[in-house]
């Protein structure tokens, strides 16, 4: 199973009379990684939700030149995997039960879990490093388990797409590393396509291949890390000052601090 | 399974001690060989100690259509409740949350004050009105929820409280226009078993088959829906439509339970509890174990009853509240201290 292109054409998303997303229009190649950036309230996870379906809008979402309006629920959920901005944990589930919801798609709803999606489950566990927390309690787990915990439970659905809303938010500069590390580790191993929002600018620089900078509701900047991250663009779009230094690793945001 | 077993055999056992207790206490083993005696009909064989007589007709007639109806009761009202509490998400949340209680309140006590003693059939009207109400009262707190936004669950929670309040409010005014009536409406709402008969399980059986057959198939669906409705929709499963299913069939089962027994309160809230304690969250398990150790406890809750202040009897719904909260804290105590 390997990556999806994922294409977004004049896609528009209203909540009630406040129109959110106007005319956003993406491209993600199979096995890329777009972060989608954008300062407060500019509609990134309203993005992601529309492309994932729960949302009411306008345009076109194709996966592999396939559009996913009037696709089946579990056809599409066998494509597209989801882990939001605060997930859900539910209460007295295991870690294995848990990663087993992602089987949903995979299987009837009144029939027992086959041989097959066991494997899955248990193999999952095994390339996240969950294997020792199998039969723990989700609640007891750290916030940097935890969110590795709701990416294996999307990654056992074998989907074609990642969509991450803001991997990164609860966790410190330790783990969120960690966690973009396996995620774009994952997506080597498997030529997954991942398509996430994320909050700091450099490491949304540093992981993912292309940015798409998100304000007012309309893609205002789109290309490589280099090219979207500017001091002009940040200025323009954040309101913000800031020196952009040019690391190895890729562009390095530094705020900078008004003078007086 | 252990749990699964367990609970079964502890029902098996209240039902054996549900009706063999009693003014007229009865041999267990002979209870047991009537009823093979009755089940197989196979008049050539007899063990010889079968009842005969008024012990036969106390047991037949008296007792065993009390604690089945009981053990049907506690079962509905307890997987109704474990269900409401996973559709919910809301662990404070029971069978008569959406309205059911007082939609029955309010059937129930206008017909005793008004066409008392009419009957359709074998079946009284009490709980025919008891029945529809509760359904009425469900069914006006998801047209309101749904108008007023959608299937979400915190939506349909508040408009199950406004229906709730006012139904309640209803109850309460024809109940002060007519205090003539005021001790029978007051001991339907607390809730008996004491006028069982075989006519009433008939008349609940089909419906409360359904609804639970329906809620246990449910299970697995909805531990996709303990992950938050965006999540289920990532999943491939409709979070709103299976939300309705559920409530539906927890309705039914309540509402069944309701028109027959009156108002018991606690089963509902407290057993999916217990249940969760003895076998975790996965509703697969909750459910079923919900089911079994709703019925175990609502029949040892009516033989207590029934026993503590014999010949008269206390209201069910006391007894449930008096033992439940106990044994509740004490569970939970336990729970606090096993961490």
């Amino acid at each position: 199973m390997t990556g999806a292109r994922v294409e977004v054409v004049g896609l528009g998303a209203a909540y009630g009379r406040t129109q959110v997303l106007t005319g956003v229009r993406l491209t993600v190649e199979p096995g890329g990684w777009l972060a989608v950036i954008g300062p407060n309230g500019s509609g990134k996870s309203t993005l992601l939700r529309s492309i994932l379906g729960f949302q009411r809008h306008d345009g076109m979402v194709r996966i592999d030149g396939v559009p996913t309006s009037g696709m089946p629920r579990r056809v599409r959920a066998r494509q597209l995997a989801y882990a939001p901005q605060r997930p859900v944990l539910p209460e007295a589930v295991t870690i294995r039960d848990y990663v087993a919801l992602g089987r949903t798609p995979h299987r009837a709803l009144l029939a027992p879990p086959r041989a097959v999606d066991r494997r899955v489950v248990e193999d999952v566990m095994d390339r996240l490093g969950l294997v020792p927390f199998a039969d723990r309690l989700l609640s007891t787990l750290s916030g940097g388990e935890q969110q590795r915990a709701v990416l294996a439970r999307a990654l056992a659905q074998q989907p074609r797409v990642l969509l991450l809303d803001e991997p990164t938010a609860a966790l410190d500069l330790g783990h969120a590393q960690q966690v973009l590390e396996l995620i774009d580790r994952l997506r080597r191993q498997d030529g997954l396509t991942v398509l996430s929002s994320l909050h700091d600018l450099t490491l949304a620089g540093q992981y993912a291949d292309r940015l798409a900078l998100l304000s007012g509701g309309r893609v205002a900047e789109e290309g490589t890390p280099g090219e979207v991250l500017t001091a002009a663009a940040l200025e323009r779009h954040y309101g913000a000052r800031a020196d952009i230094v040019q690391a190895a690793s890729g562009p390095v945001v530094l705020p900078v601090r008004s003078p007086g | 399974m252990l749990a699964l077993g367990g609970t079964g055999l502890a029902l098996v056992l209240a039902l054996l001690a549900g009706v063999t207790i009693g003014a007229i206490p009865l041999s267990p083993l002979a209870v047991v060989a009537t009823l093979t005696d009755r089940l197989t009909g196979f008049v050539g064989w007899h063990t010889g100690a079968a009842l005969s007589g008024t012990d036969a007709a106390v047991l037949l007639q008296l007792r065993l259509p009390r604690v089945i109806l009981a053990a049907l009761v506690g079962a509905a009202l307890a997987i109704s409740g474990a269900a409401y509490q996973g559709v919910f998400r809301n662990p404070l949340a029971d069978p008569y949350l959406l309205g059911a209680a007082a939609g029955a309140g309010l059937g129930a006590t206008l017909v005793i004050a008004y066409a008392p003693d009419q009957s359709l059939g074998p079946v009284g009207i009490v709980p025919l009105a008891a029945f529809v109400g509760a359904l009425v009262g469900v069914g006006c707190a998801l047209a309101l929820g749904t108008a007023a936004g959608g299937s979400q669950s915190a939506t349909l929670l508040l408009a199950g409280v406004a229906v709730a309040a006012f139904l309640a409010a209803a109850q309460t005014l024809v109940q002060q226009q007519n205090t003539d009536d005021l001790r029978a409406v007051y001991g339907w709402l607390l809730g008996q078993l004491g006028r069982a008969q075989w006519s009433d399980i008939a008349l609940v059986l089909p419906y409360l088959g359904a609804a639970v057959l329906v809620l246990l198939l449910c299970g697995r669906a909805l531990d996709v829906l303990a992950v938050g409705d965006d999540e289920a929709r990532s999943l491939g499963v409709h979070p709103g439509r299976l939300r309705l299913i559920v409530i539906l069939a927890a309705s039914l089962a309540t509402a069944s339970a309701v028109a027959v027994s009156g108002l018991i309160g606690f089963v509902g809230l407290i057993i999916p509890h217990v249940a969760r304690r003895l076998v975790g969250g996965a509703h697969a398990l909750v459910l079923p174990v919900s089911l079994l150790a709703g019925g175990a406890f609502l029949v040892l809750a009516d033989l207590v009853a029934r026993v503590v202040i014999a010949p008269a009897e206390l209201p069910l719904g006391v007894v449930t509240a008096f033992i439940g909260a106990p044994f509740f804290a004490g569970l939970l105590w336990a729970g606090a201290r096993r961490r």
